[in-house]
């Protein structure tokens, strides 16, 4: 066992805007090879994490080294590059002239027609920027990254905008080059994305990491269903947790004053349970998706959750 | 299993001119047609309908004819159209986040604001050749090598611009900067005696602190017998500086972290 370098290593991260705690103490390693999803409602502060990642912001408070480097270092070395949300392309520039000027930005740098090829915008390489679609656009400015060869990726959102088939695509390319062992990050606010496409992922709202573990560990906290129930004023004395517990499909049994929240996979038994052997009145089923995930994580177990509470 | 890429080669940055860039930049100024027609296309006209009734041909202004009076301040005007154009054009590539695509490069800042006033200067080269080669066989005429002296000048003096451009094009959010720069480098030009003597009266002493106003004197002055007024180069410093320092100063505010 060797120590390696981290590929990323954020600690104490704050930023704010003004009175907007935009980044609130987000603390992060991400070790190489690791393809990771920042995941976070808009305004969570993933964007402007990257940006601090990236050496585009200066942190208020906290330190940040990627690949052991200051970001500024780490850039202008080419270890790592980045997508970007938009913009950032000259349009009156033809796909082709845009990869060799930004090659002949670099030391060194990988073939055009090599990141062309990797980027699946090989067949465009003489249409003017301005007019491919914002798909293509996007591929294009994922083939300008791949031109250092940097052993770090960050994509900042990158499918925001984009069609099916063009979302597609992109994630067909990235997917390729992950393949080859290359560190990733990228942030998306769609679970899905970060379900298909990342080893790990990290949960980020409101400029906290709420929740961090695999793609598996962090879709258990947004699947099933959840069964609410009212016990009035006799919670204490008609409320069996262990019995509901004991159900099948119960994944977690929390109260809340004086109601009772199930989180379940099998949300007809616990309603049948809840109706037949106790005094709940009532009765709410609702499904638990991603935004509930982020409500639970951020306002009941704020403290608890914090930093990496699954991983 | 997941092979880890440790990294081998670590690109070092290049330092220096790119000359790759500067050709794109070179190739992109000039696949702009708006850029084109005002730089290339309209001093060499201005002159041809505006600089070439006979009596001009005639009429000397100490070295030269009219003729090549109004051709030399023709080509100061394409030059410093091409100048600030060239410089203005930041504000478009701001506005399209390609200076903040620039930073996830190693490309200099520096270099890159390098590149575009070498760009812009040779587009006002290019501006200055065209005015001539139009103008001298449509009859400018004198002492070339007195032309050609304020030829040159026109064009270096034309730099004073290159930073007119930059400071603007750091200041103005807009992305067509040149549709509010192409009246007003107008309104300089007519105001600062570049089109026109400027004879004694109110607009005599208002062009003294008009931008253009040094330098049509200075760039003119090899074929006149006119003496250069200490104003004219007190013009030219205290603008050339006040460009300058503004663009510097946006500059340094556009590439500094926030």
């Amino acid at each position: 066992m060797k120590t390696e370098t981290l590929a990323l290593d954020l600690r104490g991260l704050h930023k704010s805007f003004g009175t907007v705690r935009a980044v609130d103490g987000i603390d992060l390693a991400v070790r190489p090879g690791e393809v990771v999803a920042f995941l976070g409602p808009n305004g969570a502060g993933k964007t402007t994490t990257i940006d601090m990642l990236l050496g585009l912001a200066d942190p208020d408070a906290g330190s940040v080294e990627v690949l052991g480097l200051e970001p500024g270092a780490a850039i202008a070395a080419g270890r790592v590059s980045a997508v970007m949300q938009s913009g950032g392309l000259l349009k009156d520039l033809t796909v082709l002239e845009t990869v060799e000027l930004t090659a002949s930005f670099f030391g060194s740098a990988r073939p055009a027609a090599e990141v062309m090829q990797r980027a699946g915008i090989a067949d465009i390489a003489d249409r003017r920027v301005g007019k491919c679609s914002g798909g293509q656009q996007q591929r294009l400015r994922f083939a300008l990254a791949l031109l250092p060869d940097p052993d770090l990726i960050v994509l900042d959102e990158p499918t925001t905008g984009m069609d099916v088939e063009g979302r597609r695509d992109f994630w067909n390319a990235l997917r390729a080059d992950a393949a080859r062992g290359r560190t990733i990050l990228f942030a998306t606010h769609y679970l899905e994305e970060a379900d298909a496409y990342a080893d790990r992922i990290v949960m980020i709202s409101h400029g906290q990491v709420v929740a961090d573990g695999s793609a598996a560990q962090v879709k258990s906290l947004t699947s099933g269903r959840i069964v609410s129930a009212s016990f009035g004023g006799q919670l204490d004395g008609g409320l069996d947790e262990a019995a509901l517990r004991a159900l099948p499909g119960v994944v977690d049994v929390e109260v809340r004053r004086e109601r009772v929240l199930v989180r379940t996979t099998d949300s007809d038994a616990v309603a049948r349970h809840l109706l037949t052997a106790t005094h709940a009145t009532d009765v709410e089923i609702a499904a638990r998706g991603l935004e509930d995930a982020f409500l639970a994580l951020t306002t009941d177990h704020q403290n608890a959750a914090t930093q990496g509470s699954l991983a | 299993m997941s092979a880890v890429t440790v990294p081998i080669t670590a690109a070092a940055p290049r330092r220096g001119l790119n000359l790759t860039y500067l050709k794109v930049e070179l190739r992109r100024l000039l696949r702009n047609r708006r850029t084109v027609i005002f730089t290339l296309v309209m001093p060499p006209v201005f002159f041809l309908l505006f600089g070439t009734v006979d009596s001009y041909k005639t009429d000397s202004v100490g070295h030269a004819n009219v003729t090549a009076w109004i051709m030399i301040s023709m080509a100061l005007y394409g030059a410093i159209l091409a100048t600030t154009s060239g410089g203005a054009s930041v504000s478009i590539e701001r506005a399209q986040g390609w200076t903040r695509q620039l930073r996830l490069t190693p490309l200099s800042p520096v270099t890159y604001v390098a590149t575009k006033v070498i760009s812009a200067m040779v587009l006002g080269l290019g501006a200055v050749v065209v005015t001539a080669a139009v103008g001298i066989p449509a009859g400018a005429d004198g002492d070339m090598a007195r032309i050609v002296e304020a030829l040159v000048l026109a064009w270096v003096g034309s730099a004073v611009f290159a930073a007119f451009g930059l400071f603007m094009g750091y200041l103005l959010p807009a992305e067509n900067v040149m549709q509010i720069l192409g009246p007003v480098m107008a309104l300089l030009s007519f105001a600062g005696g570049l089109f026109m003597p400027l004879g004694d009266g109110v607009f005599a002493t208002i062009a003294k602190f008009v931008p253009t106003y040094g330098l049509a004197q200075i760039v003119r002055a090899p074929v006149t017998d006119d003496a250069v007024s200490v104003w004219a180069f007190v013009n030219v410093i205290a603008w050339g500086a006040v460009f300058v320092a503004g663009a510097a100063w946006r500059f340094r505010r556009d590439t500094a972290r926030v």
